[in-house]
């Protein structure tokens, strides 16, 4: 990881145009969202009953997903339990194949994107088409999403506009959002109507009554879970809610954390598939829930708070370095914050631990967070985990980050910090042959002058005025 | 009202910028408490801390929690320092020996602006010449502590100076310690949009209440050339304050 993750970060950091971009939309962002929670005491107040009603479904997720699951078979849902990605990735195959699929349509979902799943389908000659508009977008550009709520929003409307131009040649060239919206309108209107099936995620499981809910802005995602015959949703384990009572909270905290909307244009509530009498529908709707890592995490009692997350993407629009790097410099399916304490707990501290050394804990992340996932202490826990030797816990990796240098240096200053008399003479002296100390310091003198050792030390100083210790 | 205080400076002031402790000192005593400064401070372990070097922090951690033993509030001139004994002092002896003079440590911490503001309602008069002033509040002072208020206030008090706000004023310098090493680029692209921020108030000074931050967006003004100067808050306020 260290060499690729410095070298993308080299490479964002040296793209101006994106820089600009990313903090205009940023600021836009964080505007909106204000403008939505104009009342501080009322936003603290939802955002400590969004909390309590994840961590209540956390604390007993095992009974609910059993719950839910009970109650799908009754609503005719066939849920599937998946470990791993690819055990999910087939099981999705299996149910395509059996079902003679060539064609599918896709709602947005981050937990396929987790999977790999168009690769893993399109590889098996089945065509995937992303009918989100911002994922339709990066899927015309080859890329994956930067945003785990506004997939292609790295890219400017004329960088768009140029795409569609590319892409679609016979249609004239226009970087008009609503002309440009059309074009895609006109393009997935045609595969909706042609696919034999359609792939979803899920917001919210509620276990009360079995249901799927979906929440979206464009009617793409209510189009690919009605449309096609079949229907497939795929999620995460810990996305389940005890009861219908629980939703409409986090919902309202989910859409205006994320976008500053009250409310988004569709919320679609999904209990199974088409009833004898009913004129849409699919005739088959399958869940598959993923666990990937999160029944680890689910272990840990302070690490478990990283499953509450409802992926509203506020973290994201307020990190000043997801600012200044944009989503690919992270190098994984979730950026910012929440990928930040997310993917070295999903993929190892080996391989991902940088990534919690990554933040300067402004805490502005753990600020917004609508259900209070103290983002900076599990970036600092990880951080520990990716040191610690003592070989307890679940966290992969543990003590894989650990350089004998640094370790070394800690130890040297803890116990010269611990012994106030030497600390003192330790002091005294650096301020005294302070011109002797060097005034290259590695990369902070790349860009800022060393800090000056003064002349004489605070606690010499309090002497002098008075001060005393008792 | 407490009549005596202690006075936790902080590795960085200790070294750096000693008169910033010495002001806040004055500062308090001139209300007419007790400061008590504990000779054998040396620093509050955060930077092992924020390093994951836990076991190494809470040795260094463990040697401070003595120095307080009468009730009175300990006032720290650094935001991010208060916020490691207020808030994290408590899970870092968790189920150790010491948790409990830990959590009451935790819980007589005070960032030195809001002791100002909050408990001692201090009432500054300003005896210096007009001034165009910045505040960078340090994202601890203002998230952690939730003191954001505090230096606002106080520099409100200041008739003869003008505060200027920058763009983006709540986001982070890019300092956050061993960041600054470890991830030099990202904390250089971040200090750099600061310091431009600040430099477009026309401000001729930035104070702040951190020191940490302090080194970077002065060392880094200083580095690019002529620029505000900086201070940490609590020389200024006693600058301007001070009977000569
Ligand atoms: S961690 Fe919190 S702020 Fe970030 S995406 Fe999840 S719920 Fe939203």
């Amino acid at each position: 990881m260290s060499g690729e993750f410095h070298d993308s970060v080299v490479k964002a950091l040296g793209d101006d145009a994106l820089r600009q971009h990313l903090r205009r939309a940023m600021d836009s962002l964080i505007e909106k969202r204000l403008a939505v929670f104009p009342d501080q005491d009322a936003l603290q107040a939802l955002r400590r009953y969004g909390m309590a009603i994840r961590g209540n479904a956390l604390s007993k997720l095992p009974q609910l997903l059993e719950r839910f699951e009970a109650r799908c078979e009754e609503n005719g849902v066939h849920v599937h339990w998946a470990e791993t990605t690819d055990e999910a990735n087939k099981i999705v195959f299996e149910i395509l194949q059996s079902n003679d699929v060539k064609r599918l349509v896709k709602g947005k979902s981050m937990v396929s994107e987790e999977m790999g799943l168009n690769h893993f389908l399109e590889d098996k000659g089945i065509e995937c088409l992303e009918s989100d508009l911002g994922e339709f977008i990066i899927q015309l550009a080859g890329e994956t999403p930067s945003h785990i709520v506004m997939p292609a929003l790295h890219k400017s409307k004329q960088e768009i506009a140029e795409l569609f131009h590319e892409k679609f040649p016979d249609i004239p060239y226009s970087d008009d959002v609503d002309e440009l919206t059309a074009v895609a309108r006109g393009i997935l209107r045609e595969k909706f109507m042609q696919a034999d099936a359609g792939i979803s995620g899920v917001n919210f499981l509620i276990a009360e009554t079995g249901t799927l809910c979906l929440v979206e802005n464009e009617g793409n995602g209510r189009m690919s879970t009605t449309v096609p015959r079949l229907h497939i949703a795929v999620t995460g384990i810990e996305k389940v809610v005890e009861k219908l009572a629980d939703v409409p909270p986090l919902l309202s905290l989910l859409t205006r954390s994320a976008t500053g909307q009250p409310i988004t244009t569709y919320f679609n509530m999904i209990k199974g598939p088409r009833q004898p009498g009913e004129k849409d529908g699919p005739q088959e709707v399958h869940l598959v829930l993923l666990d990937n890592g999160r029944s680890r995490i689910f272990a840990d009692e302070e690490l478990q708070a990283t499953l509450r997350c409802i992926r509203c993407g506020a973290c994201i629009n307020h990190c000043p370095i997801y600012t200044r790097l944009g989503g690919h410099a992270y190098g994984t399916v979730y950026p910012g914050p929440i990928g930040s304490i997310l993917e070295p707990q999903k993929e190892g501290l080996e391989r991902l631990g940088e990534l919690a050394e990554a933040s300067t804990l402004c805490g502005a992340c753990g600020e917004v967070c609508p259900v209070r996932i103290p983002i900076p202490k599990l970036l600092n826990r990880l951080r520990w985990e990716g040191v610690r030797q003592d070989g307890t816990g679940e966290t992969s990796g543990q003590g894989r980050r650990r350089k004998h240098s640094e370790s070394l240096a800690w130890k040297g200053w803890s116990s010269l910090a611990s012994r106030p008399v030497l600390y003192r003479i330790a002091v005294k002296s650096a301020c005294r042959f302070r011109r002797l100390l060097p005034q290259q310091l590695g990369p902070w003198t790349h860009v800022r002058k060393a800090p000056e050792i003064a002349e004489k030390p605070l606690r010499e100083l309090v002497e002098v005025q008075g001060f005393t210790d008792e | 009202m407490p009549r005596t205080v202690y006075f936790f400076a902080t590795c960085l002031v200790d070294m750096f910028y000693p008169n910033a402790g010495l002001a806040g000192m004055a500062l308090i005593k001139r209300e007419g408490l007790k400061v008590i400064y504990p000779r054998n401070q040396t620093c509050c372990g955060q930077p092992a801390y924020n390093a994951g070097y836990r076991d190494e922090a809470r040795k260094v951690a463990a040697a401070q929690l003595d120095l307080f033993p009468g009730n009175h509030p300990i006032v720290v001139p650094s935001g991010s320092c208060a916020g490691m004994m207020k808030h994290h002092y408590p899970d870092l002896f968790f189920g150790k020996p010491e948790h409990a003079k830990a959590v009451d440590v935790a819980d007589r911490v005070w960032e030195l602006t809001g002791f100002l503001t909050d408990v001692l309602n201090i009432k500054l008069k300003d005896l210096g010449e007009p001034l165009r002033v910045a505040l960078h509040t340090s994202c601890s002072t203002r998230r952690e502590m939730g003191m954001a208020h505090a230096g606002e206030s106080l520099l409100a008090q200041l008739d003869a100076v003008e505060v200027v706000e920058q763009t983006h004023k709540a986001e982070c310098c890019g300092f956050g310690g061993s960041f600054a090493v470890k991830q030099p680029e990202i904390s250089s692209a971040m200090v750099r949009d600061k310091t431009e921020a600040l430099r477009a108030t026309e401000a001729s000074l930035v104070v702040s209440q951190d020191s940490g931050c302090l080194m970077n967006i002065g060392g880094a003004i200083e580095h690019q050339g002529e620029g505000p100067k900086t201070q940490h808050i609590a020389e200024f306020l006693w600058e301007r304050t001070r009977e000569r």
